[in-house]
């Protein structure tokens, strides 16, 4: 229990492994628990930023799809517009046709009459004008006549 | 005496006696180196204290250089893991009572923490076995625990004190040094009469103060020192007790396990403190 020179011994050896311990063991460490304290900082960071941009990014494709499905509607609405107007136009060019038809049908009808009236009338007055020739025979001149007759022909 | 070291001596007391001896040399007046003769020689070495001590520091150098050489910041191995929790540990210890920026200190405590931790350690190593191995082989006596042999505790304590008075000295000056030892607690007076009771208050003031500046490695050392020497006194008197020792050295060692890492962790937070006073001014 006496005192002795391992006292200075041990003395120097403190010193030597201190010295050690402070070059070559305590930096490096020490660096690489501060550089993985940053790094999971930078980590937390990191994720708390993509959490936010993946709030955004929702927000926005939730913009997204209400616009297309606005536009949806409205195409949606323009086609029954257009298919009720294509309806109508049908509706109105069905109504112009018959109606046209219908016109030229009775033109046509018409013209027959006339035809067949001016054909009864043709015939009529060549009854009459032969008639007439039956019963003045000598006395009526055809051609001394035949403007009368006309006029005739034309007022029946 | 070398020859008696086989199986262990006769009486208790001799057993006792020859467990706390340690394996010293020491030159004779002569010349000649001697062994195990050296009582009372302040020029002997306690070469089993000194042994266990280096080889224990190696181990700490080894251990912890292996780490931080390999240190990988993104996946640490589990060892890596554990010494990184003792090296949070003293930082964080340091930070907490050492305010000043120092690349010494924090590396000191952790130095004083983990060799003291693995000196105090040996003494969990039941005290039989490497005396009688060592006995064995032909070396008569052989102290493993380096903290129970007050010379390696004083001259770690010495190391640290003289780092207090560097640090009061760095960072106060040497007037702020001797101011320290001789103006406090009681401050002179420096004016009128009372001047004349000057000297006699700066003496008073000196001789309290080298005392506590002389008590810090003192009590530093002889803490650990009274600890771990009464911890393995009472597991060589366990061993004495034949049977009865295994669950009593169970007991005792369970609950030494504590003063173990106790006695480490009180040694370096005081040097911190220490060295935080100097270098701190009131």
């Amino acid at each position: 229990m006496d005192i002795n020179m391992t006292l200075i011994g041990q003395t120097i050896a403190m010193i030597v492994f201190v010295w050690f311990c402070m070059k070559f063991i305590w930096p490096p460490i020490l660096s690489a628990l501060e550089e993985r304290q940053q790094q999971i900082e930078e980590g937390l960071a990191a994720a708390d930023k993509s959490q936010e941009k993946l709030v955004e990014a929702q927000a926005h494709a939730d913009e997204i799809v209400n616009e297309a499905r606005q536009q949806a509607t409205g195409i949606l609405d323009q086609a029954h517009a257009r298919a009720n107007e294509i309806v109508a136009d049908g509706k109105d060019a069905g109504v112009k046709e018959r109606e046209r038809q219908l016109a030229a049908a009775k033109a046509e009808i018409e013209q027959e009459a006339n035809k067949a009236r001016e054909e009864l009338r043709g015939q009529v007055s060549a009854i009459a004008i032969a008639s007439a020739e039956k019963i003045l025979k000598r006395e009526i001149d055809d051609k001394a006549h035949d403007d009368i007759l006309g006029k005739l022909a034309q007022e029946i | 005496m070398a020859a008696e070291g086989g199986h262990g001596p006769q009486t208790s007391g001799d057993y006792i006696s020859h467990h706390l001896q340690n394996l010293q040399v020491c030159k004779d007046e002569t010349g000649q180196w001697v062994w195990n003769a050296c009582a009372g020689n302040p020029m002997a070495i306690n070469v089993d204290s000194m042994f266990w001590s280096v080889l224990l520091g190696l181990v700490f150098c080894f251990m912890f250089w292996r780490v931080a050489r390999k240190s990988s910041v993104g996946k640490p191995t589990k060892f890596q893991a554990a010494v990184e929790i003792i090296v949070e540990f003293v930082d964080s210890s340091v930070k907490d009572t050492f305010h000043g920026t120092s690349r010494l200190i924090a590396p000191l405590g952790l130095t004083i923490f983990v060799w003291v931790f693995l000196m105090n350690l040996m003494d969990l190593v039941p005290v039989d076995w490497i005396p009688m191995a060592s006995a064995a082989v032909g070396i008569p006596y052989m102290k493993v625990v380096p903290s129970t042999d007050v010379n390696i505790t004083f001259g770690m304590s010495i190391a640290v004190f003289f780092l207090i008075i560097f640090y009061t000295i760095k960072n106060k000056g040497i007037t702020g040094f001797i101011g320290e030892l001789t103006l406090h607690p009681i401050a002179p007076p420096t004016k009128g009469f009372g001047l004349i009771a000057s000297p006699f208050i700066i003496l008073f003031n000196f001789i309290l103060e080298s005392v506590a500046l002389l008590a810090k490695p003192v009590s530093l050392s002889l803490r650990l020192f009274g600890n771990m020497f009464a911890g393995e006194l009472i597991f060589i008197l366990i061993a004495l007790l034949g049977l009865w020792q295994l669950p009593l050295h169970f007991g005792w060692a369970v609950f030494h396990v504590l003063i173990v890492t106790l006695q480490a962790f009180i040694f370096m937070m005081l040097t911190i403190v220490y060295l935080s006073l100097a270098s701190e001014s009131h």
